[in-house]
C-alpha cells in the first residue's frame, strides 16, 4: 500500500465522539490491547487524522502514528506501535530467507510461514504455544514476525486461512499492508 | 510476559531497528552508527557468532541469491546518495526581485526543492517569518516557485542561509529582475 514515498495530507482533529468509536473499535479487534488502552489512547487526549494518498486515514496521537485505516477496512496497526505491544496481535513468523522479500513490499507467501523457520498458529515447531493455538480465517490482521529477529516487520491482511496455508503451501498468504522501511514507516508527521 | 510499552531502538541512519539494518542497503554505516550510539546492542548483533548464525539457516544457493540482492541494494542505496549529493552541490536557490508595479515588487525564490525541502511549508514559513503573503506558483516552464509579496531578497537571503544550514550560501543568489517594463 506505501510502496512510493508518501506524504500527508491535511490533518485535522476527531471529535471525541468518533474518538470513542475508534476505541471501542480497536478493543473488539484487539481485545488484548484493552488493559494498555489507556496507555495508548487516553481518554482525554486528542486524537489527529491525517490523510494519506488513496483513501488511507491514519489517526495519530500528537506526533505518534497509532492507526492506519483504507476507507472502511478494519483499523490496522502501524509498526511503532506493534513494537511497543508486540503480544497483543496474532501473530505469525517468517523464516529469514523472506524477510528481504518483505522489506521490499512483496506480498508474503506461503512458503515463507509453512518453511522450517516460519510460524504459524497451532504449529508443531512451536513448543511453548507463542504463536496461539487457533487457526486464523482469511481476513484476519495479523502482524508478522522474523526468525531470529525480536521485533515485528509487517502487518497485513491474511489472504489465506492458516488450515489452509498448512495443507497447500502455495500461493499468496498475506497482503502487505504496512512493512519496516515503507512509505508510511518513514512519513515524517510534524 | 514482558513489561508494556517495549522501549524499542531505531537505527539513526535507516530508521529501522537495527536488527534489520542489515536488509536496508546502508549496512555499513547502520553498523557505525550502532558502534557509536549502543555498543552493547552491537556487540550482540555483529558478533562473529550472529553472523554465522545467520547464515546457517539458509541454504547455499539462497545465501548467494540474497547477498546478490544485497549487494545490489547497497550499490543502489550508493548511487542514489552520491547523486542527491552532487545535486545538493551544483544546483542553486535563486532569488528574484521582480517589479510588479512601479513601486512595489515581488520576490519569487526557486530551487529550494533541490534541498530536500517541501516548499509548501516554507512558503508558509516565509509568509509568518516577514508577516506578509507568501504561495507557491507555477513556473510556465514547469516547476514551482515562492512568490513572496513585497521586495523581501535581502531578507530572504539571509533568512535562507540562517535557517537552512543543508543549503551553501555560496548557492544562494540573489538577482534583480532586469526586463523593466517601459517607464509610464
Amino acid at each position: 500500500m506505501f510502496k512510493k514515498d508518501i506524504s500527508a495530507g491535511s490533518k485535522s482533529k476527531v471529535k471525541s465522539s468518533a474518538q470513542r468509536g475508534i476505541r471501542s473499535k480497536v478493543v473488539d479487534q484487539y481485545p488484548l490491547l484493552e488493559p494498555y488502552m489507556d496507555e495508548i489512547m487516553p481518554k482525554k487526549e486528542q486524537l489527529d487524522l491525517v490523510k494519506l494518498p488513496d483513501r488511507v486515514a491514519l489517526y495519530t496521537l500528537s506526533s505518534t502514528p497509532l492507526f492506519f485505516q483504507h476507507m472502511d477496512d478494519p483499523l490496522l496497526p502501524h509498526l511503532s506501535l506493534i513494537h511497543r505491544y508486540p503480544s497483543c496481535f496474532p501473530r505469525l513468523r517468517i523464516d529469514r530467507g523472506a524477510i528481504r522479500f518483505v522489506l521490499s513490499g512483496a506480498t508474503l507467501m506461503a512458503p515463507g510461514l509453512t518453511s522450517a523457520g516460519g510460524r504459524l498458529p497451532n504449529d508443531p515447531q512451536d513448543g511453548d504455544g507463542e504463536f496461539g493455538m487457533e487457526e486464523l480465517e482469511p481476513g484476519t490482521v495479523v502482524v508478522i514476525e522474523a526468525e531470529g529477529k525480536e521485533n515485528a516487520c509487517m502487518v497485513g491482511v491474511l489472504k489465506m486461512g492458516t488450515a489452509e496455508m498448512k495443507k497447500v503451501k502455495k500461493g499468496q498468504a498475506c497482503e502487505a499492508g504496512h512493512y519496516l522501511g515503507d512509505g508510511l514507516w518513514g512519513l515524517d508527521l510534524r | 510476559m514482558a513489561e508494556y510499552p517495549k522501549q524499542v531502538t531505531y537505527c539513526g541512519v535507516c530508521t529501522l531497528p537495527p536488527e534489520y539494518c542489515e536488509f536496508g542497503g546502508t549496512v555499513k554505516k547502520c553498523e557505525e552508527w550502532l558502534k557509536d550510539n549502543h555498543p552493547d546492542m552491537h556487540a550482540k548483533l555483529y558478533s562473529q557468532e550472529a553472523i554465522e548464525q545467520n547464515l546457517s539457516t539458509l541454504s547455499l544457493e539462497a545465501q548467494k541469491r540474497a547477498e546478490k540482492d544485497s549487494q545490489k541494494k547497497a550499490a543502489k542505496a550508493a548511487t542514489a546518495e552520491a547523486k542527491a549529493q552532487e545535486q545538493r552541490a551544483t544546483s542553486k536557490v535563486i532569488i528574484k526581485r521582480i517589479e510588479r508595479n512601479k513601486r512595489k515588487y515581488v520576490t519569487a525564490v526557486q530551487g529550494l526543492e533541490a534541498f530536500g525541502l517541501d516548499i509548501k511549508k516554507v512558503a508558509k514559513d516565509f509568509g509568518k517569518k516577514f508577516a506578509t503573503g507568501s504561495s507557491v506558483t507555477k513556473v510556465p516552464g514547469g516547476g514551482e516557485e515562492i512568490t513572496v509579496q513585497g521586495d523581501l531578497s535581502d531578507d530572504i537571503l539571509e533568512y535562507v542561509v540562517d535557517q537552512y544550514k543543508d543549503i551553501p550560501e555560496d548557492n544562494v543568489e540573489c538577482i534583480e529582475d532586469k526586463k523593466k517594463k517601459a517607464a509610464g
